[in-house]
């Protein structure tokens, strides 16, 4: 039905291609997103990114071409109708814009702030064939997700009759949570287990507020309680609950989204001493704990001169974090920019932030004071040699051009390793060589009724790629338990 | 939340709660831990679970007032709620008939989560010497409790208000003299592990230590507890608690216990 609405054949689309010249299109400037300034912004934890207005979602709505085969839509993870979406915006129907963003997306809302735009839809997008800025397809998609919230225009959810069906869900992250959204619509009973003490993973504990505000976050969890999802924090699958008390407690499957986990640390000499630690302790503390704001309990780790090391939307977030508790800050990574694998936004506003960058430059050895704290970084500059594995220019030492870098803290963000808790825990479940869940094409694990997805089998992804994978685990457990019936 | 059915003070700063929390209760085993937070601006905090009655879905936390934390804890009542508690967390004490003596040993509050390895080990039927040592009489915790599952129990004071006047080590050198001895266990302060280590290697017993590093999570997510044991870097929360004592560098992880002291 939404299709006759919204398919590119509609009446109301024609008439919006009709309008405006494609050249005419073309000529329109990609929208700015309005956003806070830098030297306010560092003092708090506001929200960067102010959204766009009314009018300027309008104009650059405007501006796709929606074309007859809309190349953005295949460098999306989960193929969000993106022109159909877009036209919505441009002609004022948010609810139905809302509505074709709800049939892909989990949480357009969350997507349309931490997503990788311009390495997915936007990176597709035909204007850059024509030496022009992609729409901004992300910035539309916040602001349909938001317009859509603050007005109540969200998409009424269609929910099956009750099966009477219990699911569980190890992890509220992305993954879990989108899982959770279509196994409730599908009339099954779902129970998610946290391990902490807050529901959303890491879009709590790990995003800090100023890209991702914890109030958005909170909206899709309603939401979800609205649609009869339970929560249950200080829960963890494995430990408080083994296998066999899901089952027995009646349990007909389990989605396991229990993400990455383990930091990496380099295993270089010193990076025991006080003051080096791992991003996922720095933004737990800081952002989970409210630790440096009153009335938290949680000590928050000081430093006047931050070293982050590595180069991730992790390493950005933990550096423009050290920024706001009013430190100087750098991020330390081994490679050039171009291979930085942040988010351009990311680098742009840490930069703005006064983030000082040192790239080419890998660390090597801390070096601590007689209490044990930290007090200098020894790097080793690096050049760019022969691509890697990864297909990105391998960084290689440059002989002797080693320097000391006076530091008191240092935030080692490179990377995480799967936690082994759930594998550990549950016998005849496989696992890869890299320690991640062996799954199958429909993300079934070895026991069939345990599917998992998110960082647990990717090994360090991104939300999007997370929320895709719960999407697709709804679909084959329901089919499979429906199957069965 | 998990209500608080009893509290009781074993000396002005050590407390013994008794706390709702029934599957944990069920599912905790010897060295497992749970981490607790008090208020909504709360730490998370890692405890060592003492005993638990699975049958009243209770569990016994003994708890030291050492800071803002603790403090928050101990000055809970019965009735009051803990404002969240996980676990049960780490991996749980391998226990096994040994073919010689066990020897459990504690200092302070270690003697809490020293008991229920007592009883297991005792269960296992083994031969079980505990060791149980404090600065003084009053700081000796639960000794009926651990005299009712040992062979025999030896109490060190450092000022000789009770059982003899040492260190724990005294005690454990005295059994590690007279008779064959598989394992020792040892649970208190890291300093006092680091010398039951340096003793118990001397005379080459294989000697497990309990370890209560700075945690935030406790599910391996924040690598705060990190140890070097054996040169590798290993994760007390989820590699842990118990490691071999003689592969700890403990010098190290009393360093990193006061990173956050001023």
């Amino acid at each position: 039905m939404e299709d006759i609405k919204t398919g590119r054949d509609a009446a109301w689309r024609e008439e919006l291609r009709k309008a405006l010249s494609a050249k005419e299109r073309a000529s329109i400037p990609r929208a700015k997103m309005p956003q806070l300034d830098a030297a306010y912004r560092i003092c708090n934890n506001e929200e960067v990114n102010q959204g766009l207005s009314d009018e300027e979602a309008v104009l650059e709505a405007s501006r796709c071409l929606d074309c007859p085969t809309p190349t953005c839509v295949e460098g999306c993870p989960v193929g969000i109708d993106i022109p159909g979406f877009i036209k919505n915006v441009q002609r004022g129907d948010i609810k139905t814009a809302a509505a074709v963003l709800g049939r892909t997306s989990a949480l357009p809302a969350v997507c349309g702030r931490v997503c990788p735009q311009e390495r997915q839809c936007e990176s597709r997008c035909i204007y850059n064939k024509m030496k022009k800025e992609p729409v901004a397809i992300g910035y539309l998609e916040r602001f349909a997700a938001d317009k859509a919230r603050e007005n109540n225009l969200s998409p009424e959810d269609a929910v099956a009759a009750p099966k009477g069906i219990k699911i569980a869900v190890v992890g509220s992250g992305p993954a879990g949570l989108s899982f959770a959204g279509d196994m409730s619509r599908r009339g099954f009973e779902v129970h998610v287990f946290e391990a902490l003490h807050e529901i959303g993973g890491v879009l709590k504990y790990g995003i800090p507020a100023f890209r991702l505000p914890n109030a958005i976050v909170d909206a899709e969890l309603d939401n979800l309680r609205r649609r009869g999802v339970q929560f249950h924090a200080d829960t963890v699958i494995g430990r408080t609950f083994g296998y066999e008390d899901i089952l027995q407690m009646g349990f007909k499957g389990m989605f396991v989204a229990s993400g990455a986990g383990l930091p990496r640390f380099m295993n270089i000499p010193g990076e025991n001493l006080i003051g080096v630690m791992s991003s996922n302790e720095y933004l737990t503390r800081i952002n989970l704990m409210g630790a440096g704001t009153a009335g938290h309990d949680t000590p928050a780790p000081k430093g006047k001169r931050v070293a982050v090391v590595g180069g991730g939307n992790t390493a950005m977030d933990s550096v423009r974090t050290a920024r706001r508790m009013g430190a100087e800050a750098m991020i330390i990574y081994r490679r050039s920019e171009a291979e930085m694998p942040a988010r351009l936004e990311e680098v742009i506003h840490a930069k703005e932030e006064g983030v000082q960058f040192m790239t080419l430059c890998n660390p090597i050895e801390y070096k601590g004071d007689e209490k044990g704290r930290v007090k200098s970084v020894i790097v080793q500059r690096m050049e760019l040699g022969e691509p890697d594995a990864s297909g990105r220019r391998s960084p290689v030492p440059i002989e002797g051009a080693v320097e000391e870098i006076p530091v008191d803290l240092v935030i080692v963000s490179v990377g995480v390793s799967p936690n082994p808790l759930i594998p550990s825990s549950i016998e005849g479940l496989e696992v890869t060589k890299r320690g991640t869940l062996a799954v199958d094409e429909t993300l079934q694990t070895s026991i069939p009724v345990i599917y998992a997805g998110g960082d647990i089998v990717r090994g360090g992804a991104t939300v999007i790629l997370a929320m895709g994978d719960g999407r697709q685990a709804a679909a084959s457990m329901s089919k499979k338990l429906l199957e069965n019936e | 939340m998990n209500r608080i059915i009893e509290k009781s003070y074993f000396s002005e700063k050590v407390v013994k709660l008794i706390v709702e929390a029934p599957a944990v209760a069920k599912a905790r085993k010897p060295g497992h831990f749970v981490i607790v937070r008090t208020g909504e601006g709360g730490e998370r905090i890692p405890l060592t679970i003492a005993s638990a009655d699975p049958v009243a879905g209770t569990i016994m936390l003994v708890v030291q007032a050492v800071g803002e934390s603790t403090r928050k804890i101990c000055a809970l009542e019965a009735g009051d709620c803990l404002t969240d508690l996980v676990g049960p967390l780490g991996r749980a004490t391998d226990i096994k008939k040994h073919e010689g003596t066990v020897v459990c040993c504690a200092g302070g509050v270690g003697i809490a989560p020293l008991l229920p390895i007592v009883e297991a080990m005792k269960k296992a039927g083994n031969r079980v010497v505990s060791v149980i040592a404090a600065r003084s009489a009053d700081l000796i915790i639960l000794e009926d409790e651990i005299r009712k599952w040992s062979d025999e129990v030896i109490v060190m004071t450092d000022d000789g208000s009770a059982g003899r006047k040492g260190l724990v080590t005294a005690g454990v050198e005295e059994i590690l003299l007279r008779e064959k001895v598989s394992e020792v266990v040892a649970i208190g302060p890291a300093v006092m592990m680091k010398f039951v280590a340096l003793l118990t290697k001397k005379y080459e017993v294989p000697t497990i230590c309990s370890l209560n590093t700075i945690m935030v999570d406790g599910t391996g997510m924040c690598g705060a507890c990190r140890v070097n044991v054996g040169g590798k870097m290993r994760f007390v929360c989820v590699d842990g608690p118990e490691f071999d004592a003689h592969q700890v560098d403990f010098d190290e992880m009393i360093m990193r216990m006061r990173a956050y002291d001023l």
